[in-house]
């Protein structure tokens, strides 16, 4: 499977002659609150293979759609120690942590394997950068939000191994069957 | 006299597929309207947004649901013993035929069973659910 995202070139000495290597994307740490209200770093998700996606909870468009597909994904693996997923709203004002544990409890998730996450606006509008998922503020979408669906499978070193549309049913077995490559081969 | 009498019973059936066309008409604005959160098979999202498909409410309902279609829904409800609270903001724009088709559509769709809405109970239960929320 390959590594999705922008690499980033250095010079560097090998043998004492200067040659170019090139840098895989890597997920630069964070630091977010959970539907508990506790601290989620990229220490949690340490050796850890995980999902990201954006949303938020009173999205009248896409969201549940992803959502729901979403735990058909979580039902198959919440059983293992080394499978998360992180969830980040979007929208910082009103999906405070109360909300975001009401949310929880009502789709009947755990935060053992299920990160629902606030943060700064400006941390999660960036995060969203870094997994390149779309993510914007506007007065003209339904709900006030412009965001895309998908999905992304993250390895054990922070960086995107696959992306996938979340609304997308078969899309969904593809993202199942890369998670099994996954789990089994690194 | 024979051939007649055949055209009249293919016309008649053709007239028969029509009235299950009203019900497409409802499942394209089902489609755009409802299906994000409800979902195409009905099922809606866990305790989230309640399912449409053989859901006690929407049965006892009948054409009321005209009303939550058009002015929404605010507090807690039951459907199939699971308690729901999340609400549901009024669906803008649609026409009392529209709205007349969508019913159609939901109380007959995944298995749901109800004999047809005519429009005039749809503007009848509409005005009433007005004045009741006001």
């Amino acid at each position: 499977m390959p590594v999705i995202g922008f690499k980033q070139l250095i010079e560097k000495e090998v043998n004492g002659k200067k040659v170019i290597d090139s840098i895989d994307h890597v997920i630069p740490p964070f630091i977010f609150i959970n539907q508990d209200s506790n601290m989620i770093t990229e220490k949690v998700v340490e050796d850890k293979i995980y999902l990201v996606d954006f949303f938020f909870t009173s999205c009248p468009t896409i969201c549940p759609k992803v959502k729901k597909n979403m735990k058909k994904v979580y039902n198959e693996f919440k059983h293992r120690e080394d499978f998360l997923i992180l969830s980040h709203s979007i929208d910082v004002k009103y999906d405070t942590v109360g909300r975001l544990a009401w949310y929880a409890g009502k789709f009947n998730i755990s935060s053992k394997n299920w990160h629902l996450l606030t943060g700064t606006k400006e941390d999660i509008y960036k995060m969203s950068y870094q997994y390149y998922i779309t993510a914007i503020e506007s007065k003209d979408a339904p709900g006030g939000f412009d965001h895309s669906g998908y999905i992304a499978l993250v390895d054990r070193n922070r960086k995107i191994r696959g992306m996938y549309d979340g609304t997308e049913p078969e899309k969904i077995n593809n993202l199942i069957r890369d998670l099994k490559l996954l789990f089994k081969y690194e | 006299m024979k051939y007649i009498f055949f055209y009249t019973l293919l016309l008649s059936l053709v007239s028969c597929k029509n009235s299950t066309k009203t019900y497409n008409e409802g499942a394209i604005l089902y489609k755009r309207h409802c299906e994000n959160c409800h979902m195409s098979d009905g099922s809606g999202l866990e305790a989230l947004y309640p399912p449409l498909a053989k859901a006690d409410m929407l049965k006892n309902l009948g054409v009321k649901a005209a009303c939550i279609i058009k002015y929404g829904l605010h507090g807690k409800i039951l459907v199939n013993g699971i308690e729901f609270d999340t609400g549901m903001d009024p669906v803008q724009n649609l026409s009392d035929v529209e709205i007349t088709n969508i019913l159609n559509y939901i109380h007959n769709a995944w298995g749901n069973r109800k004999q047809f809405i005519q429009l005039n109970e749809v503007t009848h239960t509409l005005e009433n659910c007005k004045t009741q929320i006001k």
